[in-house]
């Protein structure tokens, strides 16, 4: 059994990934185990209609897939009136989380703006995702090439901000070194693989970060589901650890 | 069988080469990969290297071949930029010693003359020719060649197999770059397993042109492997690319060495 938290419906604007029609990821999905998969929207990378972004998120997800597909919806504080996007995903669509891009939506986490969406999303019981990177800034479109978000200010804010539940995701460099480890005891964060490389680096990071942080997350479209896999597998822990990664560990985070 | 074209010393536990193939090999072993190519020492890895510096590392190498020739065969480092000893240096390491092929990163553009010696002679010993390219939004450093560059390189030499290493890491790019050059594969490794990578590159070059590799230990090679296992291709084609493709262009030069594959 897997819990995906890092799943993304649509299309890439920059490449056609093969299996991202929604019927043929959620074949993926399901052929490996996946039994949840928290997913975010393609559209919200660049789009600024983020309410018809997240209508159409929530009605992919709940209307097929038989509950397989949990929506995580946009909001850009950068945006005019996002404090009601957030509501909408919260009340409308029912979503548990949401996903942002600090990075494309142009703003940096010590913006304020950021640190009063933390909160109201604290207060609503919201989850939160924060993307720090979707690819390799090598690779990017030139001309649409970002940099991986700088998390140094997310120390502050995570003791700041009760209640909060935060997951980074696509951590490829930052945060690192001790504030990684702060950052995992200061409260209730987590972080995926997804973008983390080098061999056996699942065991490395668990040096850094208590083992109930660490969640399943294969950026699935953008790269092939196998790498998370099998980063586990090359990982070599053992059954208990597995399990707490591949989905005991997401499996607390969206309850009551 | 899986056969990985693109293995380093870097992140994996040791203080010597033969600790650091032991390490290797454990990793290698639970992920399926029968044999891998070794090349360049112990990081940091001098991006110009000295002669001095060149000797080093291929010791490095040759020393983790004495224990582990049966899981690693070793491809020889060198600079263009000292192309006499580089040329002495490819005796020592192929022609007279293990080593099965070369190396080339970024001392130098890969299409200058210079590198014309290096391929006339790996290529008259049919030793495996691996030249690293990228091509970075962020820029390249300053000796770092592009696929397009490498297909200059190819054309000049069109009856000897180059392998385009990283597939230029904007693979889209790459492929296309290099897709005229019949005689130039790809390594696919060394990058990030972004979905499509390897189904176009069957499409556009065929599987026989397509090679795993990885860039452990600075990759995992759970993320390489992935765009292989993953990828929509057929079953034979994904056989070819783990390691019947390397395991052909190795064959004449192990043959010519005696070497068992």
């Amino acid at each position: 059994m897997i819990i995906d938290t890092n799943v993304y419906v649509g299309q890439w604007p920059f490449r056609r990934l093969p299996g991202s029609a929604l019927p043929e990821l959620i074949a993926k999905l399901q052929s490996h185990g996946v039994t949840e998969a928290w997913a975010g929207s393609f559209e919200g990378v660049l789009q600024e209609d983020v309410a018809g972004v997240n209508e159409r998120l929530a009605a992919a997800c709940h209307g097929s897939g038989s509950g397989l597909l949990i929506p995580f919806g946009t909001v850009n504080p950068a945006l005019p009136d996002w404090r009601d996007d957030l509501r909408r995903c919260h009340e409308e669509h029912k979503m548990p989380g949401i996903r942002l891009h600090p990075s494309y939506h142009g703003y940096t986490l010590d913006d304020p703006r950021f640190a009063e969406l933390l909160l109201l999303a604290a207060e609503r019981s919201v989850a939160v995702q924060v993307v720090l990177n979707m690819e390799d800034e090598r690779t990017q479109h030139p001309l649409a090439a970002v940099k991986e978000v700088n998390t140094l200010p997310l120390l502050r804010l995570i003791f700041k901000t009760k209640g909060l539940r935060l997951m980074i995701q696509n951590r490829k460099r930052e945060p690192s070194g001790k504030l990684l480890g702060r950052l995992s005891y200061a409260g209730e964060v987590y972080f995926d693989f997804a973008m983390l490389e080098g061999v056996g680096a699942i065991p490395k990071l668990l040096k850094e970060i208590p083992s109930d942080r660490l969640l399943f997350g294969s950026h699935h479209p953008f790269f092939y589901f196998e790498s998370a896999l099998l980063k586990v597998k090359e990982a070599g822990l053992n059954e208990s650890q597995e399990n707490a990664i591949l989905s005991e560990n997401a499996s607390l985070i969206l309850g009551p | 069988m899986i056969w990985d074209l693109h293995v380093h010393f870097t992140s994996f536990e040791g203080r010597t080469p033969h600790e650091k193939m032991a390490d290797a090999v454990k990793f290698a072993d639970r992920m399926g990969i029968e044999r891998f190519m070794l090349f360049l020492g112990f990081p940091p890895h001098p991006p110009d290297p000295t002669p001095e510096e060149l000797t080093r590392i291929n010791d490095q190498v040759l020393e983790a071949l004495q224990h582990w020739h049966h899981r690693a065969f070793g491809f020889v480092y060198l600079n263009p930029n000292h192309l006499d000893f580089s040329l002495k240096e490819f005796d020592r390491c192929v022609r007279d010693g293990p080593m099965v092929g070369v190396k080339l990163w970024i001392a130098r553009r890969c299409n200058t003359a210079e590198l014309d010696p290096i391929i006339e002679r790996a290529a008259a010993m049919n030793a495996v020719i691996f030249q690293h390219t990228w091509l970075k939004v962020t820029g390249n450093q300053p000796g770092e060649c592009t696929p397009s560059e490498l297909s200059e390189l190819a054309a000049r030499h069109p009856e000897t197999p180059i392998i385009c290493g990283h597939t230029g890491g904007d693979w889209e790019h790459g492929i296309r770059a290099i897709r005229a050059n019949k005689n130039v594969s790809i390594g696919i490794g060394g990058s990030d397993p972004t979905n499509g990578f390897v189904e176009m590159a069957v499409r556009e070059l065929g599987p026989e042109r397509v090679i795993y590799g990885s860039d452990a230990g600075g990759r995992s090679f759970a993320s390489q492997l992935a765009k292989v296992h993953g990828a929509r291709i057929p079953e034979p084609d994904k056989q070819l690319i783990f390691g019947e493709n390397l395991k052909r262009m190795l064959a004449p030069i192990l043959k010519r060495k005696g070497m068992a594959a």
